[in-house]
Formats: C-alpha cells, structure tokens, sequence
C-alpha cells in the first residue's frame, strides 16, 4: 500500500513535479533578467525627482522624454541612428563579399601553400584586438583617414573570423556540384556566384547579423578615431550624452532604451540564424 | 601545366581583396607594433625617435601600476568560472523537453545581445549609491531588520573587494574587505553572459548527447547527480574546453568598456586592467612605443595561457 503510494508520488514528481521545479527556477532566472531592463524602461518615462525616488512605478508617465531625447540641441540622436546603421552596413556588405571570396579559395579550389596561410588567418584571430588597434590608428593618421567614413569602414570590413566561418560552411556543400557545373563549362566564378553562395546562404546570414551587431555597437575604434560630433556612432553619442546629461537618469534611460530597441527587435527576427550560427561557430575543423 | 597556372591565378583573384585587407590591417600591423614595442615613439613628438631596446619592458615590470592593473585583470575574471557554471545550468534547465524554451532562452540571451555602452550605463545608474535601485533594496532589507551597523556599498566608488586586495600595496590589507567596483563588474558580467553564447553552445553539446548513455546510466542505477557527472560533463568536455580557452581569451583582453564607461579606471585605478591601460597610454598620451609593449605583453601571455590550456584541455578531451 505505502509501496504504491510512494511509487505514484515518485511518478507524478517525475512527470510534473520536477519539470515544475525547473520551471520555478528558469521563472526566477527569467525574473532577473528582465528586472534591469524593467528599471531602465520605467526610469525613461518617469520625471526627474521621480527617478531618485522609491517608487519603481512612475506616478505620472513622460513619454516626452523620449522626444526631448531626439530633439536636444546638444546631440543629435537621429545623426547617429543613421551613421551607426550606415557604417554597420557598408561593413557587413564589404565583410560578406570578401569573406566568402577568400573561404571559396580556401574551402573549393586546389592551389600551393592554401592551408599555410588558412592556418595564418587561424594563428591571428588569437591576436588581442589592442595590438593592432595602435598601429592601425598611426596608419590612419599617416592617410589623414582620422575622423571620416572611410576609416571607420575599410579597417573593419576584412575579418578572419567572417572567411573562417564561411569556409566552415562552405566544406558541407557537395563537391559534385562544383564538378557537375565545371564539366557543364562554368568558370570559377560562375561556380561562385551561382552554385556555391545561394547555398552558403545560412552561414551568409549568419555573418551578417554578428558583423551588423558587432559593427554598431563597436566601441573601441570609433572612440579613437572620431573627433567630430557629426561623425558619432550611438555608442559614442552615448558616451558623450552620458557625460553631459549625467544627472538626467530618466533622459539618459531614454536614451539606452532607444539604443537596444532595433537590437531587441532584429534578434527576435532573425534568432532562429542566429541561435543556429553561434552553434556552428563552436564547429572544429 | 597551363591549366594549374590559371588555377592559381584564379585562386588568388578570390583570395586577394580579403588577402590585401588582411595583410594591411592585420599582419602589418602586428608586425609594426613589435618593432613599436622597442621604440620610444610618441605621436606628440616632444623627444626624438630612437630605439630603446628593452627599455620600455623594463620600466613596465618595475613600475607598480603595471602589477596592479595585472591583479585587476585578473581579479576580474574570477567571474569567468561562476558565469561559464551558469550557462552549463540553464542549459541543463533549458535542455529538458520542457515548454516555452524557445521564450526562455530569448529572454535570457537578451543581455549579451543587447550588451554594451546603454546597458553599461543602466549598471552605472543600477549600482548608483544614493538612488540606485540596487541600494535602495538593500537599505530597505537593512532597515527591516534593524541593522545599523552595516552600511550599503558604495559599489563603482569603493576600492573594497571580496579578497581584501590592497591598493597601495600588493598583497591583502586589512579593511579592504568588502564589496566594491571591481565586485561590481563581475556580478554585472555573470548577469550579462549566463545566458549568453555560451549557454547556446551547451545547450548545442547536450542535444548531441545520445539518449542511449542516459538510459544505460538509469539502468545501472545511477541517479540524477551521477548521471551529470558520468555522462553529461564527459560529454560535454570538448564545448567546455572550447569555452574555456575562449573565456581566457576574452578576460585577458577584457574590462575595457566596463572602464571607459562607468569608471575612468578608477576608484585608484582599481578597475584598470590591461587593456584599458593600454589604451590610456596608446590614445590618451599618445605613447606609441610604451603602449605597444604592454599590449605585446598581454599578447604574451594569452598566447601561453592558451597553449598550456590546451595542452592539459585536450589531454582531459581525449581521455
């Protein structure tokens, strides 16, 4: 009798009990999680004496601080939306193109010394980014690109990283591809362009999205390279905005939130991708 | 003949445009800092150029800063082991067929993806000591219980830490204990990376395990906790070991956001590390040639750490 009663609340713990013990616990994780993104959204339509207060809900809501955000006359949000977005962008496309040229030469044609410079973009990718940031920085000063477009685009768009991962790719297409298309006449490139990139296209998508994020919140370069206010990315304005408005909680709130919103917004869109690539990024070979 | 000769030259007409970009922006310049490295270059330009030989590297191991900023570096990535546990946690959790996974990882992939100078500046706000919510919960808790003889911390402004490490003086001071900036980083840092990439790669490796190891593991009586550590972690070994080196890679090179954002380094330089000193010498004082050498320091020593750990990583891997 005992035995049987034992045995069924053992069943029911096994079935549900535990699977709602571990649904308590990823409840509290979630909980957490969310609760500095909840503080920071609150804090971005509450007024001023309000923030420092106790309260965590806003007695009266300011959706206007929103809009004194992007209309201050001291920065210019909507100016750094755009080159936040266009730098990313001119990256990912330069990135993306050279990146699945050079893993085609690695990963579908024959040619001397191929794995002995693979291995040497292997060997730099250990390389901390610091050591070349300070060469690269005097390189721009010496091309007078400091503070321009192009400095802040071209030494970003050439990564190891981006023809490591499509060369990853690249290697589970089916070789008889290639060699169906080269009988049929197809030269290299066609080879290229029609047979092998429209396949590649996860690892392609995959590339993008990380080159897209890395690139608009990248940090480091533009902090040293920009000078002017009109070349500002978000992380920067940020920055400065920060500086400036540093007891304007509930502004600066306002602005972090409109900061992270597209990001929220492209990782629900495209997490699927994403949660496949990182996956695949971990793949040795 | 002809044709392997157009084979290679087509080969390096792929290669080129990425090949040049790499050469100029990463080879180069890897190439150029080590010659730096034994210079006295400034970019203000107020002593003539010379080489220095090792006189840049013997002026950093003797200086006390140095050492510092190398116990920072370090004291900070003591949150690695807590936050690579963390991942391995939920993606246990997560690797159940429970429902609405899909909305738990979402949520808790949210902060490394979203990681960066807003959400830095959210902490500093989270960790401010007069209004910050964090504080604000702890005084309220404090005062429920009539406690008076503790005071909150005051978090990015206290030199305080949980090893009691000294400022001034390499070694543990007394009265050092507590909780201050660099424990605010770190508590930051779990928060941002548990449910990060790498809970995604365990939560990859676990799906991989087969079924069978499990059912054979039941059979032969092992409960929850042996069949984690029989099954699951030897199998999980390769992914640690990859998050392992890389995480190493990573808190060498790292806390250099944390430091431009919330702390300008301080309070006296306790949350410096490498790589923010390097870039206070580099772009603030503009010491090209000093440093180049501490960066190629740091380079050093990541190179090391990652052979040793993988020396004794793939040894475990292979066992």
């Amino acid at each position: 009798m005992s035995t049987s009663r034992k045995r069924s609340f053992g069943e029911w713990w096994f079935r549900k009990g535990r699977f709602g013990a571990s649904h308590v616990l990823l409840v509290c994780v979630a909980v957490t999680t969310l609760l500095p993104f909840s503080w920071m959204v609150l804090a971005s339509f509450k007024s001023l004496d309000e923030v420092q207060g106790l309260s965590p809900i806003p007695s009266e809501w300011h959706p206007e601080n929103y809009t004194d955000v992007v209309n201050s006359k001291d920065i210019s949000f909507k100016k750094y939306y755009f080159n936040s977005v266009f730098i990313a962008g001119w990256v990912t496309l330069l990135a993306c193109f050279t990146s699945s040229l050079a893993a085609f030469a690695f990963a579908r044609l024959e040619w001397p010394g191929r794995d002995h410079v693979f291995k040497l973009y292997l060997a730099t990718m250990m390389i901390p980014g610091v050591v070349v940031m300070i060469p690269n920085y005097t390189l721009m000063v010496a091309l007078g690109l400091l503070d321009s477009y192009i400095g802040l685009i071209v030494p970003a768009a050439f990564t190891a990283f981006g023809t490591f991962l499509l060369r990853q790719f690249m290697l589970t297409i089916p070789r008889s591809l290639d060699e169906a298309a080269t009988i049929d006449g197809a030269s290299a490139w066609r080879i290229y362009w029609d047979v092998i990139l429209p396949l590649a296209r996860p690892g392609l998508i995959v590339l993008a999205i990380f080159t897209f994020m890395g690139n608009y919140g990248s940090f480091f370069w533009p902090l040293v390279l920009i000078k002017s206010e009109h070349l500002r990315t978000l992380p920067i304005g940020m920055l400065y905005f920060d500086s400036m408005y540093g007891r304007q909680t509930n502004l600066i709130m306002a602005a972090s939130v409109m900061c992270i919103v597209p990001l929220i917004i492209l990782f629900i869109v495209m997490q699927r991708h994403l949660v496949k690539g990182i996956q695949l990024g971990a793949v040795k070979g | 003949m002809r044709s392997k000769r157009t084979a290679v030259i087509t080969a390096l007409c792929f290669l080129l445009p990425n090949f040049l970009g790499f050469c100029v922006f990463t080879v180069g310049p890897v190439v150029f800092s080590l010659t730096a490295a034994f210079s006295n270059w400034n970019l203000m330009k107020t002593v003539p150029l010379q080489f220095v030989g090792l006189g840049n590297f013997v002026k950093l191991f003797t200086e006390h800063e140095f050492w510092l900023y190398s116990i920072n570096t370090v004291y900070l990535m003591m949150g690695m082991p807590i936050a690579i546990a963390a991942s391995l946690f939920l993606a246990i959790l997560l690797g159940q067929k429970l429902r609405g996974i899909v909305v738990y990882r979402t949520l808790f992939y949210l902060p490394s993806f979203t990681a960066g100078v807003a959400l830095l500046i959210l902490w500093k706000a989270l960790y401010n000591p007069d209004f910050g919510p964090i504080n604000v919960i702890i005084e309220t808790v404090l005062g429920w219980l009539h406690v008076s003889s503790v005071d909150a911390p005051t978090w990015l402004s206290s030199t305080k830490n949980v090893l009691s490490l000294g400022v001034e003086k390499v070694g543990l001071v007394a009265g050092q204990f507590g909780l201050g900036a660099r424990d605010a980083i770190i508590m930051m840092g779990i928060w941002t990376a548990a449910g990060g990439g790498n809970m995604l790669l365990y939560l990859a490796g676990i799906s991989n395990i087969p079924q069978e190891l499990y059912e054979a593991a039941s059979i032969d009586g092992a409960g929850k906790w042996a069949q984690f550590r029989h099954v699951t972690w030897p199998q999980l070994a390769p992914t640690t070991f990859f998050i392992v080196i890389m995480s190493f890679i990573g808190g060498l090179q790292g806390g250099f956001e944390q430091a431009r954002v919330m702390t300008m380094g301080g309070p006296a330089g306790t949350t410096t590390t490498l790589s923010y000193y390097i870039y206070t010498k580099a772009f603030e004082e503009f010491q090209i040639g000093y440093a180049s050498a501490v960066a190629w320091v740091l380079f050093t020593v990541i190179f090391v750490v990652t052979l040793v750990n993988w020396r004794f990583g793939s040894q475990y891997v292979n066992e």
